[in-house]
């Protein structure tokens, strides 16, 4: 159980603040203190760069060795990824595009790894964090709102990015005022754009962030069980996570694909 | 739970990872993977072209295999037909030579019993002389009758 709150509310409100860190008044928030937008999530930040080093390390030790001989393991299980982020690419973007296979494998693969940290008893290491006088920390990088929009937002400037790139300014201008619906109903078409466009990425930062979110919850509610029973429900959970954790990288990526190859694509 | 500058920690973080991705991660890899790809059908394109050699030189072998026993087959029927005519060659020589052996011993023969023949006419003279001149000893004088003697050899 949680080493401040003595109720289940206080445990699970607990774990579901992060270390904040207000960068205007360089002081830590603790309890029910607010930050502006100057505040850092400390504990997300670490916990995503180390998993995207993680990632990185593990994928240049591959690539730094890659031979067209016979692969070792690491060679073996990279490009597994390559291929299978390769072949989701090549079955939804037709374009020639040198950056869209890498930023997919970087979203599949980082995700993966933030999903992942699901999986790690709840109470672990927020309690090795307490020993060393740290008082909040979650681990889940997706549980929180600004990673999943982090990546989202980034994937929606990417798409505006190739949508001028490819066709042009005035071009597309033309695609957000006449379609679909023709040249006689743009102030709808530019509404409907809109609403596109914004649809975007909410959808991508939500979906991740609601399943994993919900995911951590119920490990949380778990947690709050009685020791015996916790197995028995945390097991089944854990288990069925692991397809969600995977599936939802999975999703996030082919959703940037998708929305990419669109942006490069005239309607 | 609300938006702070962590989203913006959190895209400068994303854009860097995909920058290295991009830069050293994904290139090496792919090439890799291309260039095993190059290897594995090439090798495959070679092994077929192998096979296809070998079931040329089979096919040739089995040619001139075809070739070879047939010239066997004209060498031996030839062997055989020289064969043949040296043994009617030398069966003619046989003959010939026994004929002209038969002729010599013939005419050996001939001229053995000839001289007998002589021999024995020479000794039935002279012993038919010896008989007569025993016959006439006492009146016939040997000078009177040779003359008669002679006409008798001359028949014989």
């Amino acid at each position: 159980m949680s080493e401040t709150g003595h109720s289940a509310t206080g445990y699970i409100v607990h774990h579901l603040t992060n270390l904040r860190f207000d960068l205007t008044q360089m002081k830590f928030l603790h309890g029910e203190e607010t930050g502006g937008f100057g505040v850092v999530h400390l504990d997300t930040m670490v916990f995503s760069i180390a998993l995207g080093s993680l990632f990185l390390w593990l994928f240049m030790k591959a690539a730094k060795s890659a031979t067209s001989d016979v692969p070792g393991p690491l060679q073996n299980f990279c490009e597994i990824m390559v291929e299978f982020v390769d072949t989701q690419v090549k079955d939804s973007f037709h374009g020639r595009n040198p950056v869209i296979a890498p930023l997919a494998l970087t979203i599949f693969i980082w995700v993966f790894l933030w999903n992942t940290m699901d999986l790690i008893p709840v109470d672990l290491l927020p309690a090795i964090a307490g020993v060393f006088g740290i008082p909040y920390l979650r681990t889940v990088p997706s549980t929180d709102l600004n990673s999943t929009f982090g990546l989202s937002i980034s994937v929606l400037l990417l798409l505006y990015y190739y949508s001028f790139k490819v066709k042009g300014p005035i071009h597309f201008s033309m695609e957000i005022l006449t379609h679909p619906f023709g040249i006689w109903l743009m102030p709808f078409n530019l509404l409907l754009r809109i609403v596109e466009d914004l649809a975007k990425p909410i959808s991508l930062g939500l979906r991740l962030f609601g399943n994993l979110y919900a995911g951590e919850l119920i490990f949380i509610l778990i947690a709050l069980l009685p020791w015996w029973l916790q197995f028995v429900l945390g097991w089944p959970w854990a288990v069925f996570h692991i397809l969600v954790i995977t599936l939802q990288a999975f999703i996030f990526m082919v959703l940037t694909i998708v929305y990419l190859s669109m942006a490069h694509e005239d309607h | 739970m609300n938006f702070n500058a962590t989203l913006i920690g959190q895209m400068i973080t994303f854009g860097l990872l995909v920058l290295f991705t991009m830069k050293y991660v994904w290139p090496p890899i792919i090439q890799a993977m291309q260039d095993r790809q190059k290897r594995i059908a090439d090798g495959l394109a070679s092994a077929e072209r192998g096979m296809r050699e070998q079931e040329l030189a089979k096919a040739k072998a089995a040619q001139m295999l075809k070739e070879a026993k047939q010239q066997a087959t004209e060498i031996i029927a030839q062997a055989q037909k020289r064969a043949n005519e040296a043994i009617e060659q030398s069966k003619l020589e046989a003959r010939a030579e026994g004929d002209r052996q038969l002729v010599v011993a013939k005419t050996e023969i001939e001229q053995e019993v000839n001289r007998a023949r002589e021999q024995l006419r020479s000794q039935v003279i002279s012993l038919a002389v010896a008989g007569a001149s025993k016959v006439l000893k006492r009146e016939v004088d040997e000078a009177a009758n040779a003359a008669l003697l002679d006409d008798l050899i001359a028949q014989l």
